[in-house]
Order: C-alpha cells, then structure tokens, then sequence
C-alpha cells in the first residue's frame, strides 16, 4: 500500500527526521491559510500515487498566501497518470545547497532490507542506476543487527565530504531505518535529501509504501490507505475480499489463484481477445465471493463476454456453480457466460449448471477460445 | 526417489486442529503421507480423528514421534513463530502454507532457519508432491502420477493446471514443488533445480515462473551453467500491468524489471523450451524426452 507524501511526512517526523513544517489542503481556501501561517514563498505539492509530479505541473511555487489559493485551485481536480489530485501538500520553500537521494527498499535478493544512496538526488533513481551505476552505493542491512553505525557512515561519506553533514545524514539514515522496521514497509525513500545554505540536512520529500501483509496486525497503518485514489470496484472487490485489478479489454475473467488468473489473461491476448480485469476468487470458495466477483465484473460496460476459469482443489467446484446460480437469480447478467471447471466435486457442478440451463467445458483452451469469439462478436 | 519428501517422511502438522490444518491433514492422511502428529498448544494429549497424537509443541512431537519434516497451517501472525519453534526443535524440512505473513517476519525467519541447517519451502505455497510416494501441503493428489519429470512453481492452481495436462498425456511426475508467490522465500528455483539435476529419478523439469523480481532469471543461468537434463519453462503474468500486485505479493512488475519479456529472453538465452501457454508443457516435454 502506497502512503501520500503528507502521510508519509507524519511518520519520517514521528521518528526525528528533519523536514519542514507544512500541511495538507483540500481546498484553496484552506491552502491560503496554510501558506499565511507558514509565511514567506511556499511550494504546493499535488498528493497521488504517482511519479513525475513536477513534469505534469503538480508542484508550483507561491510567494503569496493568495499565490498559493490560485495554484491550490489550479492543482485540485487536476488528473495526473489517471489519477485525480484530491489534496495538496503546502510547505516553505527551501534554500538548497545540493541533493541527494536516500532509500531503502526490501531487497528480494539478499532478503534484507538494502539502502541505496546517491549524490545525484532530486531524479529518477533507477536512470542514475541504468546509466550510471557508480553513483549508487548499497548497502544490505542485517534485520537482526539494525544499521550498524559504520554503515550510516559509510553510506553517509558516500554523499558528503564534511563531517557535519556525514554525521547529520546518517542519523537521518538511522531514523530512516527505523522508520521502515517499526511500520514493515517495502519502501521508504528520501528524494532530494537536501543541504541547505547554512549547513543543515533536510529531507523534502517522503515516499513510503506499506507491506500489504502487515496491515491485518497495524490497524493504524490500515486506516491511511485513499480509497478515493482508487478504481471504486478495487474497493468493492477488497471489502469482498477478493483480488481484482481492472484493465481496458472485454473479456471478464473469474479465476481462483493468482498464477492461473495471469495465466487465463495471458491465453486471453494469447488467442487474440483483451482481459478486462484480473480476479482471484482465491482459495477457500463460498458462493458469495461468486456473486461479488459477477457483481463487479458486470459493471464494467466494457465487458462484453465472461468466463470462469475454475481448477477445483481447495476450491470446490460445486460452490463456484452454486454462487453463477446465485448471482443469476439476484441480478440480470446480459453478457454471456463461458464456464470452464474441472477438479473437486465437478460432477455435482455440471448437474448445478445443467439446471440452469448452462453448460461447462473441461478444457481451458476450448474455454478461452470460446469466449474471445464471443467477446468479438458483441463488441 | 523424489525430491525433499519420499515414503520415509514422517510429518508433523502445526495448526492440526484448525480448520485448514484438520481439512488437509485428512487429505495427507488418505493420500499415504506418514502424518505422525500434531500440534496445537493447549490441545496436548488429545488424537485428531482418534488416529494422530496431538501435542503442545514441536519439541514435545519431535522427541516423541522422530519427525523429520513439519507442515504449518497456522494464521499469518502466528506463521513466524511456527517456523521458529520449527526450526529450533530440530525439523530438517519445513513447510509453511500460510498467506498473508509480513515480509518484515521473513527477514528474521529465514537466516534463523539456514543456520540450523533446515530448509523452508513458503511461505504462501502449495507445497509438495511425491506422487505414490507422500504429500505435504494442498496439491490434490488425484491429478498427479508416479513418474520422472520434477515440476517446480511459484503458484498453486497454475501447478495443478499443468500437472493434469502431464497426467493426462500419461506423463508422470517425480515431484511437484510450489515454492509460494510471495517476494521472500525459503526455498528458490534454483535449490529445486539442483534437486532435481541431482535425483536419479528425475529426467527433465518443468519450471513455472511469473512476473516480479530476478528469481527467474538467476535460475535461467543457474540451469545454462549447472542443469543437464531438459529443461521446459512458463512465465506467467504477459499481460499484467506495471506497479500493480497481481494476487500474490511478489509478482509485480517494478519500474522497468520483473517483466515476463525479460524473464522469458532469459529462459531463452539459456536453451529453455518456453511454452506460450500451459498446454505446450505436453508437446515440449515429449520433444525434449524423445
């Protein structure tokens, strides 16, 4: 789960880090106070989910509270990579001497947590690691140990001759750490880090993405995700708990596991039609996630023909047939159904679907070439 | 022979009495897998279904029963924990079913696990199959067949579509491992390629990747350099789009890498025979045995 820069600011705070004060505004008005309270030249900062902010005219710099009522205005509402600007961060304007860059990732190769630094901050990390991987120093962090001392310096040195500010980023690093243990993140980054004239280290920015599997036991982190900022039948499809994620084809799919879920969107393109979503019923079936999976789908104009893909193991086959049978009773489904099942009670599924005037494949092939053509033939 | 489990395996189910442990111990149990006993703290002294002695910890079971090999259906919070008291009772194999257990945990978890020697197959895995021989996990048992090709997988219901096409061709397999889709693992691809190039048993290997980190790719140089026998590979996730989780925790593309183009060059560069869709494993494995 991606955290907004404001959330993320309240926890690199929380923990000491350097930054400064500011607020988060949802409305013009409510930036114009923000900018007046803080005084001088502010920067206004949109809040999505999405990288490149300044390049699409999210970020503008004010040097009224009445310069920053205009920009708010102009940035609310705004639609930045797909997603629409619902608050604006508004801090002072910072004097900057340089910039670095500071993040920390969970690392799937040493399966540690690992920094990455660079001198060359303020940009994307992964062109400077593309073409100038000199620039970059890591350094894998042993979770039982912490960061040791000698390697903040390190990493520190690596961004700053002067010892005042080496000792300086390296508390940051420190907090940084902790920051990222004490709340199980994936990423926590820092980009710039900057110096400022008068001999300071300040972080400007905070990105933070959550570890989804620590949000059942962190109720709190669990409260900071931005439904807003996401497709509603995501939403719907997470309270259902299901997995969905929508995208531009035709073909509705329905599938239990991640991996034959990819797979059936892969057959999908693989035999000349478009998935519009990707959706895991998961592994335990009940009916009920049937008829919330047909619910969501539905609803997507795009669709223009289903097709459950159902390798029945934990999953019974026989729940799937009932939630179609349920789903069909409760609401019209005007799209035509093409449903592939095969593994635990199939039997009893194929006499389910019979009653209703439905029938199964057992191939998923068969099945996938079937609804593409009829995909095709509705669009 | 197989690889990591065969008939001598003598197992413990942590988390017997839960629903999903109770469901699938039954499972393993009619299967032929040596379920030797249980664990449920609290529950200590009591026989599930009248057959499997049921004790307070792993320590307790492994000096009264010799397990050798631990299986664990316990909720995600309690998954590490399993795992520790796993490993530190002196459990060679481990195997952790759960979904969902924070990844911070696994940092802690899985340098503890190496340096007691033990192995760890998960988290969020199917598990494994010897077919005929002894299951360990949730792979049904009627879609697989005694035979010599080793599958191994990030994924659950992928492996089992794949599987039954192998079984229905009247192709058998040596052993089924799922090593779970979740971004840290205990077991890689590469520690079952090596299983697999090593055991007598086994004369080519399916691998079913999909998108999301380098663990594909490490084994794609892991096999141009060190596997002799056949090798046929998937890549799951052509059409997932960037940034985006797909299900499992580990399968998503990040930035430009983890993408299934740059997985399948690898397999490729390697000589691995790349299906395009799961019912090539049949017509690749019969060229590449013939």
């Amino acid at each position: 789960m991606n955290l907004h820069e404001y959330q993320g600011r309240t926890l690199f705070r929380a923990e000491g880090i350097p930054m400064p004060d500011g607020d988060v505004a949802s409305t013009p008005s409510e930036a114009e106070s923000i900018a007046r309270r803080l005084g001088g030249t502010v920067v206004i900062k949109a809040q999505v989910h999405a990288g490149g902010r300044g390049k699409a005219g999210g970020v503008k710099l004010a040097r009224t509270p009445g310069e920053a009522a205009d920009a708010a205005e102009k940035i609310l509402g705004m639609t930045i990579k797909g997603l629409v600007v619902q608050r604006v961060l508004i801090v002072p304007a910072a004097e900057i001497a340089s910039e670095a860059y500071v993040g920390l990732i969970m690392d799937r190769a040493s399966q540690r947590p690992v920094f990455m630094v660079s001198p060359a901050g303020g940009i994307d990390i992964e062109e400077v690691a593309a073409k100038t991987p000199g620039k970059i120093r890591r350094v894998a962090v042993d979770p039982r140990y912490g960061l040791l001392p000698h390697q903040a310096m390190g990493l520190a040195f690596f961004l700053y001759r002067e010892v005042s500010l080496a000792r300086a980023a390296a508390r940051i690093m420190e907090q940084l750490y902790q920051v990222f243990t004490a709340n199980g993140c994936s990423l926590a980054e820092i980009n710039p880090l900057v110096t400022t004239p008068d001999g300071k280290v300040i972080a400007l920015d905070a990105k933070v993405a959550i570890d989804d599997n620590e949000l059942d036991r962190r109720p709190d982190l669990a409260l900071l995700r931005d439904e807003s900022a996401e497709a509603p039948s995501e939403v719907q499809a997470r309270r259902a708990n299901l997995t969905f994620i929508k995208l531009e084809g035709n073909v509705g799919c329905v599938v239990n596991g991640a991996g034959l879920a990819m797979a059936t969107m892969d057959l999908v393109k693989y035999y000349g039609g478009e998935p519009a979503n990707f959706l895991d019923i998961g592994g335990s079936s009940n009916p009920d996630k049937v008829v919330n999976a047909l619910r969501i789908i539905t609803s997507d104009p795009n669709v223009k023909a289903i097709l459950f893909n159902i390798f029945g193991g934990i999953t019974r086959t026989d729940d799937v047939a009932n939630g179609i049978k349920t789903a069909l009773s409760q609401f019209p489904v005007k799209v035509p159904i093409v449903v592939r099942l095969t593994g635990t009670n199939e039997v009893e599924a194929v006499e389910i679907l019979r009653g209703i005037g439905m029938t199964a494949l057992s191939d998923m092939d068969e099945a996938v070439q079937k609804v593409v053509a009829l995909a095709r033939k509705a669009a | 022979m197989s690889v990591f489990i065969n008939r001598d395996t003598r197992l413990l189910v942590q988390g017997i009495t839960g629903r999903d442990g109770s469901f699938h111990t039954r499972q393993m149990l009619e299967y032929g897998t040596q379920v030797v006993g249980g664990v449920t703290p609290g529950k200590g002294g009591q026989r599930f279904d009248n057959r499997v002695p049921v004790f307070n910890t792993v320590a307790d079971a492994v000096a009264e029963t010799g397990a050798n090999t631990a299986v664990i259906y316990v909720p995600p919070v309690g998954a590490a924990g399993a795992i520790f008291e796993a490993a530190d009772a002196g459990i060679a194999f481990i195997v952790c079913i759960t979904e969902g257990v924070p990844v911070m945990d696994m940092t802690k978890v899985l340098p503890y696990v190496r340096e007691r020697g033990a192995r760890l197959l998960g988290p969020n895995c199917p598990g494994l199959i010897s077919p005929g021989e002894s299951k360990v996990g949730i792979i049904p048992g009627n879609i697989c067949l005694p035979g010599r090709v080793g599958l191994v997988s990030r994924s659950g219901t992928l492996t089992y579509e794949v599987v039954n096409q192998l079984t229905r061709s009247g192709i058998g397999q040596s052993s089924c491992v799922g090593i779970g889709g979740d971004p840290l693992n205990g077991t890689s691809f590469i520690d079952c390629l090596r299983a697999f190039q090593e055991d007598p048993a086994t004369d080519a290997i399916v691998m079913l990747g999909e998108i999301g980190g380098t663990d594909e790719q490490n084994a794609a140089q892991f096999v141009s350099q060190h596997v002799t026998k056949p090798v046929v590979g998937f890549i799951a996730g052509q059409t997932a789009p960037p940034g985006r989780r797909m299900g499992h925790a580990g399968a998503i593309i990040s930035g430009s890498s983890g993408t299934a183009a740059e997985k399948i060059a690898a397999f490729e560069a390697a000589r691995i025979a790349v299906m395009k869709r799961p019912a090539d494993v049949v017509p690749l494995i019969k060229a590449k045995l013939n």
